[in-house]
């Protein structure tokens, strides 16, 4: 129904799009333009994984010998702190969400924008802000050493800037409610006509379990952080057992947002993951309805677990065991969703692009993760396994083989509709290769040495442990190598990859139904709803080297608006 | 949070007030269900911010209810429930004013927010009252807690030519400023021959003005009653009198937690967890009274900061009321603003019970 040039403006690749509509650093600074805002996110975000990472390395060099070389006890400590802050607040709470989900999420609704451009602007400010709070605790010189968990009583008692960071915390806080808030109303009121529930991608239904998790739980940490802020500068008596204080308390607040936010980290790595299956299988993803309400699921039973944290901390047996019990229910929706995947693999046309070798890595790692989990959730070897590298490696499997490698595979999903170039899939192939091995043989030792009794945020060990620990930081050097060639490969396509045209890898969800990179306007035309999995919608246009949707290339049929055979 | 470009849009649509429908909208219904379903997800965080804080005040009523028992009568429940009514009426002006709003009348939602604006100064005012007073006789969060009795001679020339507390000054120093810069902005846009800005700033400056009103009541009933009657109960009086008494013993302690003992502070919560309170038996009582106080402050302190913040909100409506953009198919902020108000109240509700009604 559409001429070659009509499909070429509408689908092909624009030079004229959002990147250059309008020019002058005034023009991002201020632009309420949810995929300039999803940009912006990007490369904060990157950043920060970048820094973090770096603290990881000089960790993980230190941890070479038992001896500490490189870095005083006390130094130590302020880097791991550091470590784990910058990457769950800075990094990975914000990674998919506020970057990928603020760029994909209106134009997979076929919305112009989301509900409330403004409030995102000001949460993707509230997060600069945040973080510079965050890193204003190693500029200032007094570093962090509480851990990321700034668990009273300790981190009232330190002298190093908790105040500082915790108060970055909160305003980071506030950064994800508002993105969570924001897609939470987009997501209700801004379908596009006949898009019901359950014709959103997937993407979509993890999203908006995250938001409703960021909703429902960030502002607990909000209160609970400023009350320790109140705590360590006024001391209140609320936390403090030296005034009268429970520091217990400060754990219970403190997890009932933290184990959340765990999923907040995960759930929209899943949702990732179901994209990017069912594209890279050009199969329609099996046991969607599963796999969205999963989703949810996870997110509501996410609430009723925190205690699993406290197992040690002599909580009344009964609420232990409840918190256990629940907490191996979670592994079922996890479950539901890995066995879709595989079940949508089955007997698919697979092409092994990088980020389908991102997706192949996440559903391997993040079931050792989460198989893992079962064992930190069974109270006896709990007991036995609290606090030492077994939890490292465990929270890592999850965090970094799982979020990460969802990052990195939505990331390389939407690069080319993001800048409109096609990256060097070989090279990207060897970056997922080098991040897979060095991330395994960074973490797996770690299993080994926690079951041995390795303590984890230690600065040094027994001797016995030496190998495990050097083997370590070798992997953590060929996943730092790994992670920086994936980044550099995908700048470099930026800016000097082929141009490529509005959907190459024939997706069926509404994002690719523009020019890529997309007009201001996301869509120029009203695009034209299909299942979001039904590849055989979409259909190869040799002209344009990229897939159209079918009532763009059938010139003799009518689009597909047939009237129902009437019953009479 | 209602999204409003009036300068993108208004050239080009020239339909019923598409002025004030953001681009990326396609109706005025879709963008009012947006905003007032992203308004109670708002508050939803809000409820779950200050959930926190009740949390703790259940944890530790449970833990130490002797505590809670004694520390209540410092506080004034007529005061309190002066306060409560106060803002009962600002939620009913706020309503009317949502009411107006939806019709279309803006003049009588100006009337009306303004209303609303001066009850909440008036609440800001009389809390200033009660928390200078209580600063005053040393009552504070836990480790600065030093309980002292009776009259307090003021330091500023001012405060002791006002017969107020210093403190009384210090936290007047903004309300004072606002209200005369608005006054002074007021006449200023009045010779400018700016309508709207002149009309708005005077209505600020009354609106700050409920303030002083606040501030005034609540001076005079504490100076009629000798330092207020609605916490004094025969407990109270004993007690005072007791910190009286045994005042001169503890006075070298300025911050006499750091001297705690601790093994004798655990004994003394057992103790006093099984016996019904008799009286003060030593010193710890006054310091642990101040984990009520340390309650107190975060609760009603964070309230005082959404009546703040309420108050920037109420004079955005305002000033959009004075401009008159409200229709009868456009009333969204207005009615967002109103159920934060709404909500601001009802945690009021709740706390005041809660801390000032706990005999």
């Amino acid at each position: 129904m559409a001429t070659a040039a009509e499909r070429k403006k509408l689908f092909g690749h624009a030079e004229n799009n959002y990147l250059n509509c309008t020019k002058g650093i005034r023009s991002w600074i201020f632009t309420l333009d949810h995929k300039r805002i999803g940009v912006m996110y990007l490369v904060g975000v990157t950043l920060a994984l970048l820094l973090a990472g770096v603290f990881a390395l000089i960790l993980r060099l230190n941890l070479w010998t038992n001896t500490s070389e490189l870095l005083t006890d006390a130094q130590y400590n302020q880097m791991f702190t550091l470590h784990g802050a910058v990457m769950v607040f800075a990094f990975i709470i914000p990674s998919i969400p506020a970057a990928l989900g603020n760029f994909v999420l209106p134009m997979m609704l076929g919305a112009k924008d989301v509900a409330f451009p403004r409030l995102n602007l000001c949460s993707f400010y509230l997060w600069i802000l945040g973080t510079g709070f965050l890193l204003w605790a190693i500029i200032s010189g007094k570093g962090l050493d509480t851990g990321w968990t700034f668990y009273t009583p300790y981190s009232i008692q330190t002298d190093t800037g908790v105040i500082y960071a915790t108060f970055g915390a909160f305003i980071l806080g506030f950064s994800s409610i508002f993105t969570g808030l924001n897609f939470l109303v987009t997501v209700n009121t801004m379908r596009i006509p006949g898009q019901g529930w359950f014709k959103m991608p997937l993407f979509l239904w993890g999203l908006y379990a995250t938001a409703i998790i960021q909703v429902l739980a960030t502002p607990v940490l909000g209160i609970t952080l400023l009350l320790l802020i109140a705590e360590k500068a006024m001391h209140i008596g609320i936390f403090d057992p030296k005034y009268g204080g429970d520091p217990v308390l400060f754990q219970h607040f403190f997890w009932f947002y933290s184990h959340p936010a765990v999923y907040i980290m995960i759930l929209p790595g899943m949702g990732v993951i179901s994209e990017l299956i069912a594209v890279y299988s050009r199969k329609k993803v099996f046991g969607y309805s599963f796999i969205a309400f999963s989703s949810v699921a996870i997110a509501l039973l996410g609430f009723l677990v925190w205690g699993h944290h406290m197992f040690t901390s002599g909580q009344s047996i009964v609420v232990t065991l409840i918190f256990s019990a629940i907490t191996f229910t979670v592994a079922i929706p996890s479950a539901v969703k890995v066995f879709n995947w595989l079940a949508t693999m089955y007997k698919g046309s697979i092409a092994l692009t990088t980020p389908m070798c991102y997706a192949l890595s996440f559903i391997f790692l993040f079931g050792i993760g989460g198989l893992t989990g079962l064992f930190l959730g069974a109270l006896s070897t709990d007991i036995h396994l609290h606090d030492t590298y077994f939890v490292v490696a465990h929270f890592h499997f999850v965090m970094v083989g799982g979020t990460l490698t969802a990052v990195f595979g939505g990331v390389y999903h939407w690069w080319p509709k993001m800048f409109g170039r096609m990256y060097n899939d070989n090279l990207g192939r060897l970056s997922c290769f080098l991040v897979f091995m060095g991330f395994n043989l960074t973490f797996f030792p770690q299993f080994v040495m926690g079951a041995r009794g390795m303590p984890r945020r230690y600065a040094s060990y027994d001797p016995e442990f030496t190998i495990f620990h050097q083997w370590s930081t070798a992997g953590a050097m060929v996943l730092g190598i790994g992670i920086v060639l994936g980044f550099g490969v995908l700048v470099y396509a930026a800016f000097k990859g082929p141009k490529v045209a509005g959907n190459p890898f024939g997706a069926a969800s509404l994002e690719w139904q523009s020019s890529s990179p997309p007009d201001f306007h996301n869509f120029i035309h009203q695009p034209i709803l299909h299942d979001p999995y039904d590849f055989e919608s979409m259909i190869y246009d040799e002209e344009l080297d990229t897939y159209v949707p079918k009532e763009f290339m059938e010139p003799d049929k009518q689009p597909a608006t047939e009237p129902e055979p009437q019953t009479h | 949070m209602a999204v409003v470009e009036p300068e993108h849009e208004a050239h080009d649509d020239h339909h019923d007030h598409g002025e004030f429908i953001a681009h990326h909208f396609e109706s005025a219904e879709q963008q009012f269900d947006s905003g007032k379903l992203g308004i109670w997800l708002f508050l939803v965080t809000e409820v779950l911010f200050f959930s926190g804080l009740f949390v703790a005040y259940t944890l530790y009523r449970v833990l130490h209810p002797e505590i809670f028992d004694q520390a209540h009568v410092f506080l004034d429940k007529y005061l309190g429930f002066a306060n409560t009514l106060v803002l009962l009426f600002s939620s009913l002006t706020m309503a009317v004013a949502v009411r107006y709003a939806q019709l279309g009348k803006n003049q009588h939602v100006v009337w009306y927010v303004l209303g609303t604006m001066v009850c909440a100064s008036a609440f800001l005012g009389v809390k200033a009252i009660e928390y200078t007073h209580k600063w005053d006789q040393g009552i504070m969060v836990r480790s600065y807690f030093d309980y002292h009795a009776g009259h307090h001679e003021a330091s500023m020339p001012l405060a002791r030519a006002l017969g107020v507390s210093d403190y009384l000054i210090w936290i007047s120093i903004v309300p004072v400023l606002l209200l005369v810069g608005f006054a002074l902005f007021a006449v200023f846009a009045k010779l400018t021959e700016k309508a709207n800005a002149a009309f708005f700033s005077a209505c600020m400056a009354i609106a700050i003005g409920g303030y002083f009103i606040g501030a005034l009541a609540g001076h005079f009933y504490m100076e009629l009653t000798d330092g207020g009657i609605g916490g004094r109960s025969e407990k109270a009086a004993a007690l005072m009198a007791y910190e009286d008494e045994t005042h001169s013993d503890h006075e070298h302690t300025d911050k006499p937690a750091d001297h705690h003992d601790e093994s004798a502070a655990e004994q003394q919560k057992e103790t006093s967890e099984i016996a019904p309170y008799e009286g003060p038996q030593n010193d710890e009582f006054d310091q642990d009274i101040g984990i009520f106080f340390s309650i107190y402050y975060c609760m009603t302190g964070l309230h005082a900061i959404h009546i703040i913040a309420g108050i920037g909100f109420l004079a955005w409506i305002l000033w959009r009321s004075i401009l008159g953009h409200w229709r009868s198919d456009y009333f969204g902020p207005c009615d967002y603003v109103g159920l934060y108000w709404h909500l601001v109240d009802l945690i009021w509700i709740y706390l005041f019970p809660l801390l000032y009604l706990i005999d």
